[in-house]
């Protein structure tokens, strides 16, 4: 670990190309990882383990949008690069893009669709990891919400995360409001990570040179995004999404009377709609289509009546998994259209206050003065407060469109 | 029934796939067969137990000149030799002979579904059964049902039916049938409800209606009722939260033509009108209150609250006082 340490205070202990670049700040994590990698590509070609800079599991946290999965896939591919030489994690070669891509052979990308990871499926997770990897380097396995896991998972990566095979390596990632639901007996056995928020102009940066965005595009982007790259980038990317912000923005100064609350709630909850239906049509189509296929649809001759029933089963199976996938979307798509509307209350606030803090939605200022100028603190703050409850009652399966409308009763009345 | 005047044609279609509608449309075309020929030979089959050559032997000209009548059923089903030779038939149907093509509207192959095309160019009669999906169409369907039956039903009374029967004609039927033959006069909601006690729907909306008027007692007497029936927590807070929304609804849209409304609101009119009645003593404050009420009480009842008798008994009382209090405490 000395090592490390030593270049996070002197020099740029991280390259800043090839897989590296992938990244939006967080250099003394990466700094943290680089040198794992470096010790890492040293015990494949034969070396020792670098002095403990490298280890067989890490709980990477951080807030929403800090890029957790990201930094995981990174770092993987900086364990499968094939190329030689001091810079582990090229970003060109086959292991650094098969990486990168989620399609490495070593790597195994756990991401919970539906609600929660099954014990089964986390059972054959931990078989696969303890082989040796095809490659020859490591095998890795990422679990993108490992504060989901339920407690029979848990207990499944446990024992593997205790007694990790020789070139196993776990990632696992978790936001950081939430890592006491990673089970400690887990938590423990990890080397943890702590991501930070990438600040606006290491945002918009990234966007600017790494994605091609026009400058001032990328300025915007990364002033409204809230520190969560991915959004920065969506809407960078998307005149979509810029518009569905616009529209949730508008509602605060829109609501004049109750027909309005209903208006506005409906509005939201179309839009979470489609946006679910939309993200997983093509995907739910081709996995039936792949299931059909792998069931053998349509044989004929003896046990075939048998096998039907058992795809048949299969396939009810997978409806209910695509089915609480198109949940998860419409949760997330609402979600987001509350996050912008809480940072908007939080704006408010801090005007009526008169603190000197960057708001979160400078392009709406003009609103959000207005909006301090006629509201009581009092009533922001049960305003800001009726969106954070609608945010726990969705996520406590509250039927979106009664939480919504509550809410938008309250953001009416104050 | 009046009388047949013309002889049948000698084609019929029966098409759609509302099974109770399409059973009865062949079970009356039949009837007035046999009123037109009483001694008719009646042949019953399906598409797929047909060959070419059987059509051929029905519908040949018979040596003793008697009338037949072949009912073709589930023709949809048909094979392409069939559907040819139908399609043959059609051009040059034989003298005495009434076929009657039973289809439901869909079809495996293009030539099956292509049947009820050629039988209407040829000039079949054609009875239509579209399956029933239309919220105005089953009402009218319950109507009716209760009319034939010999009884008379109002709109709220309709609307309470389906509630607690559900979308099933074949059950709406035989319920309509069942409510006229047990009371004399004409049918409204609350002798539809007290039929239908034991539903789980119906005793939910009981509560609801009696929390958005401030009837602290009635509700919660109802609630008692239908918690001691059984009645799922969750199909209650589903009634309460609708009933607080419907207020909400209706009363911000302020007066007019309730048909105009109902439009606009996404419910009937006769709710529309209901839900008037309710309104009396809420005021804004007081919505927003009850609104968050039943949107908490709907997270508690998933599984948030230890006790969720107790979580709707509050919920009952919060928004009967809401109404009853008027103005929120600021
Ligand atoms: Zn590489």
């Amino acid at each position: 670990m000395t090592g490390s340490v030593e270049a996070v205070l002197g020099q740029p202990a991280v390259p800043t190309t090839g897989v590296w670049a992938e990244v939006v700040g967080q250099r003394s994590v990466l700094a943290e990882l680089y040198a794992a990698a470096v010790a890492a590509a040293g015990a494949v070609s034969g070396g020792g383990t670098g002095g403990g800079a490298m280890t067989h599991a890490w709980l990477l946290t951080g807030p929403p949008g800090s890029g957790q999965t990201t930094v995981a896939r990174v770092f993987a591919a900086a364990l499968q690069c094939v190329v030689p030489g001091p810079v582990p994690g090229c970003g060109a070669c086959q292991g650094c893009r098969t990486a990168l891509a989620g399609t490495h052979a070593d790597l195994r990308i756990v991401a919970p669709d539906g609600l929660s990871i099954s014990v089964a499926e986390m059972r054959a997770l931990v078989q696969t990891a303890a082989r040796r990897p095809t490659a020859g380097r490591w095998q890795v396995v990422l679990v993108e919400d490992a504060d989901r896991l339920t407690e029979g998972a848990a207990n499944a990566l446990l024992k593997a995360v205790e007694e990790p095979a020789e070139r196993t390596v776990f990632l696992l990632c978790a936001p950081s409001d939430h890592p006491d639901d990673v089970p400690v007996t887990i938590r423990s056995r990890c080397r943890p990570l702590a991501l930070g928020t990438p600040r606006p102009a290491e945002i918009a940066r990234a966007l600017r040179d790494h994605d091609g965005v026009d400058p001032e595009l990328a300025d915007w982007a990364a002033s409204v995004c809230g520190g969560h790259v991915e959004r920065a980038r969506r809407l960078a990317a998307d005149e979509a999404a810029r518009q569905r912000r616009a529209a949730v923005l508008a509602i605060p100064t829109a609501l004049h009377r109750s027909a309005d609350v209903f208006r506005c709630a409906d509005e939201l909850v179309k839009a979470a709609e489609t946006d679910a239906v939309e993200a997983n049509e093509i995907r739910n189509e081709e996995e039936k289509e792949a299931l059909r296929t792998a069931m053998g649809a349509g044989g004929t001759g003896k046990g075939t009546a048998a096998a039907t029933r058992g795809a048949n089963a299969a396939v009810r199976e997978l409806e209910k998994r695509q089915k609480s996938r198109t949940t998860r979307t419409q949760r997330d798509s609402l979600d987001q259209a509350l996050i912008d509307l809480t940072a908007f209350y939080r704006d408010v606030l801090v005007l009526s206050a008169g603190a000197a803090v960057p708001l979160n939605h400078p392009d709406r200022e003009a609103d959000s003065r207005s909006a301090a100028a006629r509201w009581t603190p009092e009533s922001t703050l049960r305003r800001l407060e009726s969106v954070l409850e609608c945010r726990d009652a969705l996520a406590a399966n509250v039927k979106p469109r009664i939480a919504v409308e509550a809410m938008l009763m309250v953001l009416w009345r104050g | 029934m009046p009388p047949q005047p013309a002889p049948p044609a000698p084609l019929q279609l029966i098409l759609g796939d509302e099974e109770l509608l399409v059973e009865r449309a062949t079970r009356e075309t039949l009837r007035q067969l046999r009123v037109a020929e009483p001694m008719a030979e009646l042949t019953r089959l399906r598409a797929t137990e047909l060959t070419p050559p059987h059509l051929a032997e029905l519908v040949s000209p018979s040596l003793f000149a008697e009338a037949r009548v072949v009912v073709l059923e589930a023709a949809q089903e048909a094979g392409a030799e069939i559907c040819e030779a139908v399609a043959a038939y059609c051009r040059a149907p034989a003298e005495g002979v009434v076929l009657v093509v039973v289809h439901s509207g869909g079809g495996r192959s293009k030539l099956a579904k292509q049947l009820p095309a050629t039988l209407r160019s040829a000039g079949a009669e054609v009875t239509e059964c579209p399956k029933v999906t239309k919220a105005s169409d089953r009402e009218a369907f319950v109507r009716n049902e209760v009319r034939v039956a010999g009884g008379r039903i109002d709109a709220a009374g309709v609307h309470a039916l389906i509630e607690a029967v559900g979308s099933d004609l074949r059950e709406l039927a035989s319920a309509a049938a069942q409510l006229v033959s047990d009371h004399d006069g004409p049918l409204d909601e609350a002798t539809v409800r007290r039929y239908h006690r034991g539903r789980a729907e119906v005793t939910g909306f009981a509560v609801a209606e009696r929390a958005v008027v401030g009837d602290v007692p009635g509700a919660l007497e109802a609630l008692r009722w239908a918690l001691s029936l059984g009645v799922p927590h969750v199909l209650v807070a589903d009634a309460l939260a609708d009933a607080v929304r419907s207020v909400a609804l209706v009363r911000g849209a302020g007066g007019g033509d309730p048909f105009r409304l109902a439009g606009q609101l996404g419910m009937p009119p006769w709710k529309v009108k209901k839900v008037r009645n309710q309104i009396r003593g809420w005021e804004d404050d007081s919505l927003v209150r009850a609104m968050r009420v039943v949107a908490t009480l709907n997270g508690e009842v998933k599984g948030q609250a230890a006790d969720a008798s107790y979580a709707l008994e509050r919920a009952v009382l919060e928004v009967a006082r809401a109404q009853r209090a008027g103005q929120r405490a600021r």
